[in-house]
């Protein structure tokens, strides 16, 4: 029987039987092997899509080295996003200041890239040896006519998530900078998508086909002068709301923009996620569009998922990821194709979440908050699962076990948005699930 | 907490357009797109050789995370590290709470043998006393079911060199921790540095070979590259055992790979202090110390046989000469497929100068730069105009921007299976590697004729 540590027994529930609330939001137990990163994981991940900004890390050189093109945010255009820029911090920096190295390469790289912004993050020991980075940022924007935006996100001020809300702040700073006069009056901007695999091109097209105008894209394939016309958009569409809820807040209460969350993973979801648009708009041609276009999808998708759930059927899945909101979404896709889930956990979900997965869950299915490789390997195989999905820290868990893996994570190469991200998906756990090999781990 | 001593005077500095700046490597201040990675990975790596050890980074709780993430993508193997996780209140007022929290649960956890501990940026910039917290922590340490693991403490900040000096200051620091004088053992020590689980195999079999009784460390062959085991082990079998270590001090001899080991940059404490373990060994237990460069190429891997034949009082066993007569036969084959061929190299300093002379001895001109980050050798790149890429995959852009081939070798390897069982030291390693570049470029030749053909 794994240890689950005496801290940790709140953050693990079973759907069904057991209806306390879970315990999340919290700070990783030290010692407990959490799965999480931190603040500056958080921050880069949700701004590094930003494509024709500069990035530069403030600190030693780890943290630029680990996040050097780490997502597989595609661009249409630029590609600065996927440089890695440090000031590689040595000893007699942390001793005597890091402030003139770091004047020194922001303005370097401004003259090499001609950025249209810059973000400049700042790690652990920064803050620390008192480099006061805001200051150097103020006077280079002066100098450069830039935005020059400090994102203070050293590793132990909190965890992923908080990451994610400096993030926003830094998002924030260019939102309302700029409007372009063109922007249409029924247009929406995307939150919370990345453009993995290109996810967000599809989701572009199904609102193009809807007659919906997409105005910025954060962080997906994102443009600093579009987030900057961020606010002339009449609707907020957020996704992976973990990490953009925060901004969709500030841009209601300071520009009064209402928003909606939504999931683009598996065709129940997908197909809200176009109705609910055409019905805030409370325009019908709209919504007969959105409804012509998920006719034709389903036409297509059906006979291929039905193909896949006559032979999946009886599978059983656990499912670890960062944000509880994408893990709704994939228990709702799973079951599509037959496939019951029995484990589900994230590193950042909220008591909504979870209390959401308790009532869609079956009985007996695990819930986890936080959870660690001890917790993991104990209970996949405890629940029998055959397939897990989640990311790179959780492959060798299942592999190790025999279990067929699918990877959601930020490095994917598959688009799974969509309607034929569901295929994708369905091909996905598929070829994992009935590959010859296992014959050999039995 | 941002205090704010640290501020620009803007007399002091020079506008934007005219940048007279104290520019390094190529002109730039800024590091773009690193070549190297943080000590503490380093240290992890050491640790993981060492049988029942888990590692813990004292720091952030990124630290651990993003270091797991980066072995698992090569190893392909599950990476358990823990962290002590700081928070802002740990920053503020120290992190002996989180260090002893952070054990006890390791321990409830892992049971384990060892902890390895490896210090980050954050910890050491706020002085925190790791060898004091872990003296705490064994004086009330109170739990009868787990007997209470030897702890291993690596200074290992992340401004302070890379992953390499991470690695050989751990494996100073743990020779330093265990090694003792007790019975004179006839065993011999090796420690190879920063090589492939396959290339650990290879030298613990040529030591066998020679009938030498040995102990390589550190032994991430199984850690790093296990079986299938149908179960999660929390700590995978393996390592090399404490024992082992401890016998250390009595070795007839130690050999150690290397040229530049952790002495490329040194902590400022330490300015021309700085020891490798092997010469810690021989300054402290008389063990003789037969330092040489990584074994790749002919006449780094001689070397290094004959010393283990000098050693072991034998002759080089026939299976190695015949493995060195092959070699010779495949140079003389391919020769002119890799003759006069330029070669861009990057990675660990001890490798890429290992490789370097290697490149030489097969009549390709290596090429690399001290300290570069990758958009200089990329710049650079343009005037040297190179015929292939020897390196990580994180080179891979690079190669594909300039439409040359990239043979991958060393850490880490992020884009391809096999990294873990390839050879890259030794006859063995080098014919391996020898093969791999002449087929690239001939290959390369092939993709790139107007007709193609199917016989050379």
């Amino acid at each position: 029987m794994a240890h689950i540590l005496d801290e940790r027994k709140g953050q693990v529930s079973v759907a069904g039987a057991n209806v306390a609330t879970i315990d999340c939001n919290k700070a990783s137990l030290a010692g407990s092997v959490s799965q999480r990163a931190c603040v500056f994981c958080g921050s880069r991940v949700v701004l590094y899509p930003i494509v024709d900004a500069l990035h530069l890390i403030h600190g030693p050189i780890g943290c630029a080295a680990y996040t050097w093109d780490i997502r597989g945010s595609l661009s249409s255009g630029p590609e600065l996003h996927r440089l890695s820029y440090c000031t590689d911090l040595q000893e007699k920096d942390v001793i005597f200041g890091g402030v003139k190295k770091l004047y020194e390469a922001i303005t370097e790289l401004i003259e090499l890239h001609k950025p249209k912004a810059a973000f400049i993050y700042t790690t652990c020991i920064v803050g620390v040896i008192g480099d006061d980075v805001e200051q150097v940022c103020r006077t280079i924007e002066d100098e450069a006519k830039i935005p020059i935006i400090p994102v203070q996100a050293p590793g132990f001020q909190g965890s992923k998530k908080d990451g994610y809300k400096v993030a926003c702040e830094a998002i924030f700073r260019l939102v309302g900078t700029k409007s372009k006069p063109e922007t249409p009056a029924k247009s929406i901007n995307i939150l919370g998508d990345f453009n993995l695999a290109g996810e967000l091109w599809i989701l572009l097209d199904y609102y193009k086909r809807m007659g919906v105008h997409v105005n910025a894209t954060i962080t997906g394939d994102g443009r600093v002068d579009d987030i900057a016309n961020a606010h002339n958009a009449a609707l907020n569409v957020v996704q992976c709301s973990g990490s953009m809820n925060y901004l969709a807040k500030m841009m209601k209460d300071t520009y009064n923009i209402p928003s909606m969350r939504v999931s683009y993973f598996g065709i129940e979801d997908m197909s809200d996620a176009l109705y609910d648009v055409a019905r805030f708009f409370k325009d019908d041609e709209m919504m007969d569009k959105a409804r012509e276009l998920v006719k034709e999808e389903f036409a297509k998708l059906m006979p291929q998922l039905t193909w896949y759930k006559e032979r999946l059927t009886g599978k059983k899945a656990a499912i670890y990821v960062g944000g509880a909101f994408k893990a709704i979404s994939l228990v709702k896709a799973l079951r599509l194709i037959g496939v019951e889930t029995v484990i589900v956990g994230s590193q950042t979900g909220t008591e909504e979440d979870y209390d959401l997965i308790k009532k869609l869950c079956n009985e007996g299915t695990i819930i986890l908050d936080d959870s660690n490789p001890v917790e993991l390997s104990h209970f996949v195989k405890e629940k029998k699962a055959d397939i897990f999905i989640g990311g790179v820290k959780e492959r060798p868990i299942a592999h190790k076990i025999g279990l067929g893996f699918c990877d959601h994570n930020h490095e994917r190469k598959e688009p799974l948005a969509g309607y034929e991200g569901m295929i994708n998906f369905a091909k996905e756990i598929y070829a994992t699930a009935m590959s010859p090999v296992w014959k050999f781990t039995k | 907490m941002t205090t704010t001593k640290n501020s620009i005077d803007k007399s002091s500095l020079v506008p934007l357009k005219g940048l007279g700046v104290a520019v390094q490597k190529n002109g730039y201040v800024s590091s773009r797109n690193s070549c190297k990675l943080c000590a503490p990975l380093g240290a992890s790596l050491v640790f993981k050789g060492i049988e029942g050890c888990v590692p813990l980074i004292h720091g952030s709780q990124g630290c651990a995370t993003y270091i797991r993430r980066y072995m698992i993508s090569h190893y392909k193997e599950p990476v358990d590290i823990a962290s002590s996780n700081f928070s802002e209140e740990t920053t503020v007022f120290g992190g002996s709470r989180n260090f002893i929290t952070g054990i006890h649960n390791v321990i409830k956890q892992y049971q384990p043998k060892v902890i390895g501990i490896a210090s980050t940026c954050l910890s050491e910039t706020i002085g925190e006393d790791v060898p004091g917290h872990i003296r705490n922590f064994s004086e009330s340490y109170d739990n009868p079911a787990v007997p209470m693991p030897i702890f291993i403490n690596a200074s290992t900040p992340s401004y302070c060199g890379s992953h390499a000096d991470g690695f050989h200051n751990t494996v100073l620091a743990t020779v330093k921790t265990l090694a003792k004088s007790q019975t004179a053992s006839h065993s011999i020590t090796i420690l190879p540095g920063l090589v492939t689980p396959a290339d650990i195999r290879y030298l613990k079999e040529i030591m066998t070979d020679f009938g030498l009784k040995h102990t390589l460390f550190p032994d991430y062959s199984d850690t790093l590259d296990n079986v299938y085991t149908s179960e999660y082990q929390l700590i995978p079998t393996g390592g090399t055992t404490i024992n082992q270590i401890e016998l250390m001090g009595d070795a007839k001899a130690t050999i150690e790979f290397g040229s530049i080991f952790n002495k490329g940059t040194q902590r400022i404490k330490d300015q021309g202090t700085v020891q490798t373990a092997g010469e810690w060994l021989e300054a402290s237990f008389n063990t003789p110390n037969h330092q040489m460069p990584l074994p790749i190429g002919i006449d780094a891997t001689d070397r290094l046989m004959n010393v283990l034949s000098e050693i072991s009082g034998k002759p080089i066993p026939e299976k190695y000469v015949k493995e060195r007569g092959r070699l010779v036969d495949a140079y003389v084959d391919a020769h002119k497929y890799v003759f006069g061929k330029k070669a861009l190299l990057y990675g660990e300093e001890d490798f890429v100068t290992a490789l370097a002379d290697w490149l030489k001895e097969v009549g390709v001109e290596p090429f690399w730069i001290k300290g570069a980050d990758f958009e200089t050798l990329k710049e650079k790149a343009n005037d040297f105009k190179p015929d292939f890429l020897l390196g990580n995959s994180k080179g891979y852009y690079i190669a594909r921007e300039r439409k040359i081939p990239l043979v991958r070798i060393g850490f880490p390897i992020h884009d391809r299976f096999g990294a873990t069982r390839m050879h890259q030291v030794g006859y063995r390693g080098t014919q391996e590697i020898f093969d791999r570049v002449v087929n690239a470029l001939i290959e390369y030749k092939q993709e790139n004729s107007p007709i193609g053909y199917k016989y050379l």
